[in-house]
């Protein structure tokens, strides 16, 4: 399916990320938006709330991010597309619904344009210290998707692939932002609508009488109907069967849970997005997500002038993490190489899957600022040895 | 020219982050230059410091911050207390003579002043001296094309107030056009090259 052009704001504009997040997400086909604002994300929702009533939809500041993400959960159900979006001590407060939308299977996106934590920390300064808690900041197993834009031109560009894979899997997509990216100014190119690949939501095909709402697909995604379109419909966050009913029996849960991670990891090569460079030769690769991605290439640039080989996988998708290619990857090269603005949170992930085949060096950042180019280049020669 | 940093500084209120929001405008979207605008500034809305951060390259730009500006555009004494400092060795300074007293040229750093708000003000409207400051800013430095940065600032401020904004930024280009003129190396340097 194509874009609605209603959302579509074709053209060439100097955007900053915040705005260009809410084109992206505009020209994906949400119509609903809730949130509470908080510093560095408010721009998002500022220029979705300027933006809505041209195109058709609803925006609604809510008392708080509890409510926000409740509202995103009920109006996704109702058929819009929604989003939230929000940063920091917000994050936090959205968990226990997440898990929500997680548990219903609810195709939803939540933007955090990450600064540095814990706490109320620096609000208005760089950090990527969110990502295990996109991962499983709510309670209970459960797999999400998480995706990283390094510019404002990704920052539209993958905020329309968010909402096209929580529709494909009936999952929240976390959008990991940071302030860097979200803040800063760029071109921002908007192709026209025929050209926005946009993924419908998956409507069942069977009668009322056939249907029921957690009967899974081959691709273990059940598919969905609208609240109010004369299906009999029961979901909740308790433990349920096929028909959406609790059912509070291990066996049930066994079967339920299971199928809420598999769901994501056994389509993992399907939702994997990574940009590779010169990866097949090399001794060291460097691994990056997010803004971190962009300040790593100079160090790059600078090895490979002395001579290392090194190879560079840009992260588009940070969860589900790309295991298979990293294995691939592990029994070739000498080590790996991870700077991201947190004290090594996907490092320890990166580490857990080299399992020991190859060396790993965390280059961690508390945040408030990005990494010096100097510093990874120093990792990356110390790797190489 | 692989990569030029400017910093646009003044106090919050002055238009300081539209001044750099338009140059970079200007580079990506009408001079085929890659530009990436970073802006910082203090609580208040008005009054306090604030800054805009451009970085105009020709190639990708990969480090998103300044390193070490080339150019520098001072609206208020602060800014000049603060920034100064920083400034390239052969960088290019402007400042707006009336707001920053003491400004003085060390190493072999080019200084142009202009009385941007004076000029504003008899313009008709205060507001518009950072519009002055960006028409000075072309001509004494020439990094964009006139063209580029007018058509911007033409298709960029608010509904009524063009003709206003562009007599603003034909002042401000008039002065740095003379200026230059009894200076007329400034607008030709060669621009160091940066690492990326």
């Amino acid at each position: 399916m194509k874009a609605d052009p209603k959302g579509v704001l074709t053209g060439e504009h100097y955007l900053d990320g915040d705005h260009a997040c809410t084109e992206g997400a505009l020209a994906a086909g949400c119509r609903f938006f809730a949130g509470y604002p908080i510093t560095p994300s408010t721009e998002v929702a500022e220029r979705f709330s300027a933006r809505i009533p041209h195109v058709g939809g609803i925006f609604i500041q809510m008392e708080d991010e509890l409510g926000s993400m409740a509202a995103v959960v009920g109006a996704s159900w109702g058929g819009k597309k929604s989003m939230t979006v929000t940063s920091g001590p917000g994050f936090s407060l959205m968990m226990e619904n997440i898990g929500l939308a997680a548990m219903m299977e609810t195709p939803c996106v939540i933007v955090n344009v990450q600064r540095g934590g814990p706490s109320t920390g620096l609000p208005t300064m760089v950090g990527q210290s969110d990502m295990m808690q996109a991962r499983w900041g709510s309670h209970g197993d459960y797999e999400i998707i998480a995706i990283s834009p390094a510019s404002p031109q990704e920052a539209f560009d993958y905020s329309i692939k968010c909402f096209n894979l929580a529709e494909k899997y009936r999952v929240p997509v976390m959008f990991m932002m940071d302030e860097c990216v979200g803040h800063m100014t760029e071109k921002v190119v908007i192709p026209n609508p025929d050209q926005i690949d946009v993924e419908p939501r998956r409507l069942t095909k069977k009668s009322p009488k056939d249907y029921l709402p957690y009967e899974p697909n081959e691709d273990l995604v059940p598919d969905m109907i609208v609240a109010g379109d004369g299906y009999r419909i029961h979901s909740t966050g308790l433990t349920h069967d096929e028909r959406g009913y609790p059912a509070m029996k291990p066996e049930v849960q066994e079967k339920l849970v299971h199928r809420l991670v598999d769901k994501i990891s056994k389509n993992a090569d399907k939702i994997i997005e990574l940009e590779e460079d010169q990866t097949d030769d090399a001794d060291v690769i460097v691994m990056a997500y997010g803004i971190t991605s962009r300040v790593t290439m100079p160090a790059i640039f600078k090895a490979r002038k002395k001579g290392i080989k090194v190879g560079f996988i840009k992260m588009i998708t940070v969860w589900p993490f790309p295991e298979k290619r990293v294995r691939e990857l592990a029994k070739k090269v000498k080590a790996f190489v991870m700077p991201e603005i947190n004290l090594g949170q996907v490092a320890l992930e990166l580490e857990r899957v080299v399992s020991g085949k190859a060396g790993v060096h965390h280059i961690p950042h508390a945040g408030g600022w990005v990494h010096d180019p100097e510093d990874i280049y120093k990792v990356i020669v110390e790797a190489a040895k | 020219m692989a990569r030029t940093e400017i910093r646009v500084s003044g106090f919050g209120g002055q238009g300081v982050i539209l001044c750099g929001y338009l140059i970079g405008k200007s580079a990506a979207l009408k001079a085929g230059k890659q530009a990436t605008l970073n802006q910082s500034f203090g609580p208040e809305a008005r009054g306090s410091a604030c800054s805009a951060q451009v970085i105009v390259s020709d190639e990708k730009i990969l480090y998103p911050y300044l390193t070490q500006p080339d150019i520098l555009i001072c609206m208020s004494q602060e800014a000049y207390a603060k920034f100064e400092p920083e400034l390239k060795k052969d960088g290019l300074l402007l400042v707006d003579e009336d707001l920053v007293k003491d400004a003085k040229s060390r190493d072999k750093i080019k200084l142009y002043k202009i009385p941007a708000t004076r000029f504003a003000e008899e313009i008709g409207r205060k507001i518009v001296l950072n519009i002055v400051m960006l028409g000075f800013f072309t001509a004494v430095s020439g990094l964009l094309d006139k063209e580029a940065v007018r058509s911007t600032v033409e298709t960029s401020v608010p509904k009524g107030t063009e003709e206003l904004n562009l007599k603003a930024f034909e002042k401000g280009f008039a002065y740095g056009s003379e200026l230059l003129k009894s200076a007329p190396t400034a607008g030709k340097k060669k621009k160091a090259a940066v690492p990326a």
